[in-house]
């Protein structure tokens, strides 16, 4: 056993994972408070790639860039919740589906029309592509170290907020019992208006920090709204614990997934059946979880309460 | 000029003039992609069959001709719609076109049922050189496997021991490392092939650090090229493992790859079997003509062959002596394959595949553009390894 290649696989897995988690966080949010399907998520990821890639190229800091970018995912999701989505809470799932898939369609074509086939990209200032040098030997990129704290202090944040402050105390009686609270004199329609905006800002960061590594381009939303969708379904919708927890979990059985599971498969059949299976096995890796914890606990693993 | 072919050709139906000309004309179906983030190729192709069309005058063996352009979007289905559409509607003498294995797949049975003459001008799924091979199938590029064998040598040549495979999981990606497997002398010490869903390489790249070979092969075109070599480069094995690629640096992508800065791409080589810099003068006039037509850009070797594409047609409908419905003369004719090509000369196998160079380029910087140079030949008339299952 690689002990290095094992450690780094982890940090790589690690870093995954907190890319899943903003977008799963909002994600979460949004269906388990206002009850809403929205497709459209991977749509503000996007957003948020193109937003910080072109602030980053008109200030030329990365660092402004993105902190500039942050307040225009708010007003975006904020604007989009009040023009479309707010339509939508009374419609079944099935029109919130439609709706919100043409708002994907929409949003890819726009893109590539603004910002051309090719996409844009962000290019990492030399003080953030070093490489930072762990005991025995173990090398992570620093700027997939960046993301991996950042990740973990805006998981701080909403942890915070969510259970300390009264804006939080409403999300979570909120995802409990959503008509208790609006019969309880809260203004509901604010409160999911500012969920929205809080998913959107979520989703949008996660699109900016992720651009260094795989560029921004129109329909990058879809594959992650797919992996999100599968971590708020394993943490438990309406749970930004769940979400955390499944999404660690996803990305490192993922990567390790990727990693070594051709060797594994090494051990039991000759190497010719172990390449062809090795890629097709460890993409549902994640997926057998998923229905694992489906079959143990319906609900997720950390259904809210009440739900 | 075709925007005005296109737009007249409604109207004159709608104004029911019959015009015995235009019936005359023969029609040439082109089917790319031109929408999505593909479409980086396919607007280069779409430029290239305008700079043949103006280089023929327009005219094929005496008769004037129209090209027809339609996207794909990158959808076996849309591409097989479109093919259709070509076929019945626009009554189309030939298609040509077609940038993927798997539209190309759905799109030409339905042409060569309906009797028409299909001129792949990129995609090279390796069934149609073998097991199904048409005679009224013909392809102006490459079989999938041909580069990266070519490839294979150039590593062998180069002194690679320890190869490291990265490729993508899908038909085309496979015969990519097929190839290179059947050239490739040293060991291969790891093999990820990702699914096209791909975008974060980190535990492919990871694997590579820990493999220490001293060469990586890579099939990574458009923008997974894109995200891939800005990966490799923040994980600093851009210093240490240097990448030979097939499909993934080119002349379509290479201006946006210029614009993003990703200096660890110069120097790099790949193979092809075709360079800009070619020493022909029919390759020196459409590069010069090619920049005229397409924002300034030199073009790709997607560019080139979709010259040679209708240049071939253009020589068949020659030899049939303008008559494009006589389709054993025409087929005869694109057989003997009497042009000038950007290649240089240009024959073709039995299964109407080219038997051709593949040549060495490394990325330059010249003159402030990033551009392919031609280093050397590596393999010489190179023929498809299933040809002999064709049965023509």
């Amino acid at each position: 056993m690689n002990y290095v290649l094992l450690a780094e696989q982890f940090f790589n897995g690690f870093q995954l994972g907190i890319i899943l988690f903003l977008v799963a966080a909002g994600l979460t949010l949004i269906f388990g408070i206002m009850d809403l399907v929205n497709l459209a998520h991977g749509t503000l990821y996007m957003f948020g790639a193109f937003f910080a890639a072109t602030f980053v190229l008109l200030t030329d800091s990365l660092i402004l860039g993105m902190i500039i970018a942050l307040p225009v995912m708010l007003v975006a999701g904020i604007l989009l919740e009040l023009t479309v989505l707010r339509t939508l809470y009374e419609r079944n799932h099935l029109d919130q589906v439609l709706a919100t898939f043409g708002l994907i369609i929409f949003f890819n074509e726009f893109f590539l029309i603004a910002w051309g086939p090719e996409g844009t990209g962000i290019n990492l200032p030399p003080y953030l592509s070093g490489i930072i040098l762990l005991p025995g030997g173990i090398t992570v990129p620093e700027y997939r170290m960046v993301i991996i704290v950042s990740g973990l202090l805006v998981a701080l944040f909403l942890y915070l907020l969510v259970s300390k402050t009264r804006i939080g105390m409403l999300i979570r009686a909120g995802a409990s019992n959503r008509e208790m609270v609006g019969a309880l004199g809260i203004n509901i329609k604010l409160l999911f208006t500012l969920v929205f905006g809080l998913g959107a800002v979520l989703a949008g960061f996660a699109g900016m920090i992720i651009t260094p590594i795989t560029q921004a381009e129109s329909g990058m939303g879809e594959s992650i709204l797919i992996l999100a969708f599968v971590v708020i379904v394993i943490g438990g919708i309406g749970s930004i614990k769940g979400a955390f927890i499944a999404a660690i979990l996803t990305g490192l059985i993922d990567t390790m997934g990727r990693s070594f599971i051709d060797v594994a498969l090494l051990q039991i059949m000759n190497a010719v059946a172990a390449e062809t299976a090795g890629p097709a096995i460890s993409s549902m890796l994640i997926y057998i979880l998923m229905a694992v914890i489906l079959a143990i606990k319906p609900s997720g693993l950390f259904p809210p309460k009440g739900a | 000029m075709f925007k005005k072919i296109l737009l007249a050709a409604p109207m004159a139906a709608l104004l029911a003039v019959p015009n015995v000309e235009a019936a005359d004309k023969i029609k040439v179906g082109v089917v790319l992609t031109l929408t999505t983030p593909a479409s980086i190729m396919g607007r280069q192709m779409k430029a290239a069959y305008e700079v043949a069309y103006d280089h023929l005058g327009g005219k094929m063996g005496g008769k004037d001709f129209e090209l027809i352009f339609e996207d794909d979007g990158l959808k076996p289905n849309i591409g097989k719609q479109k093919t259709e559409k070509l076929v019945k509607k626009d009554k189309v003498d030939f298609l040509t076109g077609y940038i993927w294995s798997h539209v190309m797949g759905a799109s030409a049975p339905v042409a060569l049922k309906a009797g028409k003459i299909f001129v792949s001008a990129n995609a090279g799924h390796s069934l149609y050189a073998g097991k199904k091979c048409h005679k009224n199938f013909f392809n102006a590029a490459w079989e999938n496997s041909q580069n990266p064998m070519a490839m294979g040598s150039l590593l062998n040549k180069r002194g690679v021991k320890n190869l490291y495979v990265l490729s993508l999981n899908y038909a085309a990606g496979k015969q990519m490392v097929a190839g290179v497997e059947r050239t490739f002398k040293g060991n291969i010490v790891g093999k990820d092939l990702v699914p096209t869903s791909h975008k974060d390489w980190s535990a492919e790249i990871a694997k590579v650090k820990a493999a220490k070979p001293d060469g990586v092969f890579v099939f990574y075109p458009g923008a997974w090229g894109l995200a891939f070599f800005t990966q490799y480069k923040q994980a600093g094995l851009d210093k240490t493992t240097p990448v030979y690629s097939v499909f993934s640096v080119d002349g379509a992508n290479l201006p946006v790859y210029q614009k993003r800065k990703m200096k660890q791409l110069i120097g790099t080589f790949n193979t092809m079997f075709w360079a800009p810099d070619l020493p022909n003068a029919t390759n020196k006039r459409f590069v010069a003509d090619f920049a005229k037509k397409y924002k300034g850009q030199i073009p790709s070797h997607y560019a080139a062959q979709s010259y040679d594409s209708l240049m071939l047609i253009a020589a068949g409908v020659k030899a049939a002596g303008g008559d494009a419905k006589n389709t054993d003369a025409v087929r005869k004719g694109m057989e003997a394959a009497d042009f000038s090509s950007v290649r240089g000369k240009i024959k073709f196998g039995k299964n109407h595949f080219p038997v051709q160079n593949f040549y060495s380029r490394q990325v330059i910087n010249k003159g402030g553009k990033w551009q392919m140079s031609l280093r050397e030949t590596v393999v010489e008339d190179h023929a498809p390894v299933m040809s002999n299952e064709c049965k023509l």
